[in-house]
């Protein structure tokens, strides 16, 4: 011990620094991000509108009103009605809700397989790791898009959640890449090495050890995983592969809209901008997020 | 700094097929591509021929047609169902390894399906890949130099927009602005549908402009969302080059700001752009299915749409080989252009 060491409380004590948690720290950051606090506001409000927007409707979204056909936007029907008299408003928001659930649980699923795949990957090494590792490649190289749109046909007229499982199963690989670089260092650690040599089994050190100390990185690439599925969704749902009718997403509402959009553009305009501004805010908190937990990665941008 | 112990290798031996070689390199690489080919093709037609049901194409007609006439018909284009998956396979792999793809479902030769498709999507995928990888990257640059200028941010935002809007929606937006366009300046100057007008008539040069006209679109679509991508990371790498130590070295040994940055700054920042290159493509095969299916493209991402919907496991088995070729295609590039920027690669 130097005279240096013990002089360091003193310090600390004398200056009124206020000393913050690293939670505090971390929300401090992220509400400097401005755009991220627009994002987390934005997707905010899209959350009520799907979710709590429909009780302020006349119209449920399998409702049908034959004396309106095709009308523009108005009292009655806020956002116009459909072909066969559907109401806008209401479907535009059932395909919100649809869509954030998806995004939502498929970011979550595919985060969790991605980082218990990268942690047993990067913990256990050797075999294990060339295997996992090559089964990422492969999943690259065949894009899970085509393989979706392969199966269809399997889950056509099934639930939706078998869709979700297949967005998941094709979404992981990437972060798990990640992780499994950041548990190559985590490896060598003292406190991993202190519980190996303590005789703690690989999937306990993995689950109770490694994975909370990536959890950052889980968070905001959960939180970007969010907008990629949700596009993903819409893009194969607009292609008919995905959410099927009678059940409604962005994706279908979208699809449907285009044939006649050029001559009524509530059809499709509503859904359309609400599927931009959700993916939008989504990597915009993500993105503070990032700033918020890693300020080393932007200390270049920050100047 | 300390003399560090490496290996010097001579240049020669770089060259050729010795252990430090890029000969060498690529061969390994090359047959690995090679194995995963073969690899993802066969998940692809076990998947199709698993998934898909060409019979019931074939049930519920009115007339109905009878049991035996439909295997005969199945078993014509090795599709029937009643034949052992891995006895379809076999079959089908044997023709693959001769070149024949077999047969779609309207007994036309799969290879000739391709033949008269696979330039449609190749021109869009190239000119629309060069275009997005090549201003993509000079825009990133271009932000990273004048940060928090004009331009870097309000591409930012723009990147960011564009970032969040799938392909099919953007591909619609520039169909009806182009619309909207042409009805307000009287005359088609963009089109919409297909990649040429059938009836035209007129010289090499009326043929090229029409073209011309209906390519735009389409490869605007995709290849916005490219620089859009490219910039974001060549931005950042950019960035990460700019405050490093061998740049103000450069600096401080008289280069110019011009010449340091593009011999010692944009080589650097370039190298993680060819991983980004390779995995991307696999997107950019996603986004041809949609521009094609949106513009009227008779391409190879409409024919997969088409060939799934209407139960065609040769067709759209062949188009995983196809995408699967494309990716590890352009995979194999990224790893040798890396390879060749970087020799700290090879000796892995």
């Amino acid at each position: 011990m130097s005279l240096l060491d013990l002089e360091v409380p003193n310090i600390e004590e004398s200056t009124s620094i206020e000393r913050l948690s690293r939670g505090q720290l971390v929300r401090r950051r992220f509400l400097r991000h401005k755009l991220a606090v627009f994002g987390l506001i934005t997707l905010g409000l899209m959350f009520v509108l799907a979710f709590i927007g429909p009780y302020f409707s006349k119209h449920k979204w399998d409702e049908l009103d034959f004396f309106y056909l095709l009308q523009p936007p108005s009292r009655e029907h806020y956002f116009g009605t459909t072909q066969i008299g559907g109401d806008v408003y209401a479907l535009t928001l059932h395909g919100l809700q649809k869509s954030l659930i998806i995004g939502l649980l498929v970011a979550v699923f595919s985060t969790g397989l991605a980082a218990m795949v990268g942690a047993f990957a990067g913990y256990l090494g050797g075999r294990t790791d060339r295997a996992l590792m090559w089964l990422v490649d492969f999943l690259l190289v065949l894009p899970g898009f085509l393989i979706i749109v392969i199966l269809s046909p399997l889950f056509r007229g099934k639930t939706w959640l078998i869709f979700v499982v297949l967005l998941a199963a094709f979404g992981w690989m990437i972060t798990a890449r990640i992780i499994r670089g950041m548990t190559f260092s985590l490896r060598e650690r003292d406190f991993i090495r202190a519980a190996r040599y303590m005789g703690v089994p690989a999937h306990t050190i993995v689950f109770r050890h490694l994975i909370p100390n990536v959890a950052s990185i889980l968070i905001i690439d959960a939180t970007l995983n969010v907008g990629g599925a949700i596009l993903t969704e819409t893009s194969l749902s607009f292609l008919g592969f995905g959410v099927q009718p009678p059940d409604v997403s962005l994706g279908t509402l979208i699809a449907e809209g285009t044939s006649s959009a050029l001559t009524y553009p509530w059809l499709f305009s509503f859904a359309g901008a609400a599927l931009i501004l959700t993916v939008l805010s989504v990597s915009f908190i993500g993105d503070g997020l990032r700033d918020a937990f890693d300020p080393g990665s932007i200390k270049s941008a920050k100047k | 700094m300390f003399p560090r112990i490496s290996v010097r290798v001579p240049y020669t031996r770089l060259l050729g097929f010795g252990r430090f070689g890029v000969l060498t390199f690529i061969y390994k690489r090359f047959l690995n591509l090679v194995m995963l080919v073969v690899l993802a093709s066969s998940l692809g037609y076990f998947l199709a021929a698993s998934a898909l049901d060409p019979r019931a194409n074939f049930e519920g007609r009115n007339p109905p047609v009878a049991e035996s006439t439909i295997d005969h018909k199945l078993d014509a284009i090795n599709m029937n169902t009643k034949t052992p998956i891995l006895e379809r396979y076999v079959t089908w792999a044997s023709g693959v390894i001769r070149g024949d793809l077999g047969t779609t479902l309207s007994e036309d030769s799969v290879n000739d399906e391709i033949s008269r498709r696979i330039w449609v999507s190749l021109r869009l995928l190239f000119i629309a890949s060069i275009l997005g990888s090549v201003l993509g990257v000079l825009a990133g640059v271009f932000s990273a130099v004048r940060q928090y200028k004009f331009f870097d941010r309000y591409f930012g935002i723009i990147s960011f927009i564009l970032l969040s809007t799938p392909v099919f929606l953007l591909a619609i937006l520039l169909k009806f602005g182009a619309i909207n366009l042409n009805s307000r300046i009287g005359t088609t100057l963009f089109y919409t549908v297909g990649e040429y007008t059938p009836e035209l008539s007129g010289g090499t040069w009326d043929l090229f402009v029409n073209r011309l006209q209906h390519l735009i679109l389409p490869t605007l679509s995709f290849a916005l969302l490219q620089i859009a991508f490219y910039s974001r990371y060549q931005r950042n790498a950019m960035l990460d080059v700019l405050s490093s130590d061998h740049l103000r070295t450069a600096r401080a040994k008289g280069l110019t700001k011009r010449q340091a940055l593009f011999k010692h700054g944009l080589r650097v920042a370039i190298l993680p752009m060819t991983t980004f290159f390779a995995y991307g493509f696999g997107t950019l095969i996603t986004g041809a299915v949609f521009t094609e299916t949106i513009f009227g493209w008779n391409g190879m991402g409409l024919w997969f749409i088409t060939s799934v919907q209407s139960n065609d496991v040769n067709s759209v088995s062949a188009f995983v080989l196809f995408s699967a070729v494309l990716i590890l295609m352009s995979g194999f590039i990224a790893d040798v252009a890396t390879a060749a920027l970087d020799p700290r690669v090879r000796l892995r």
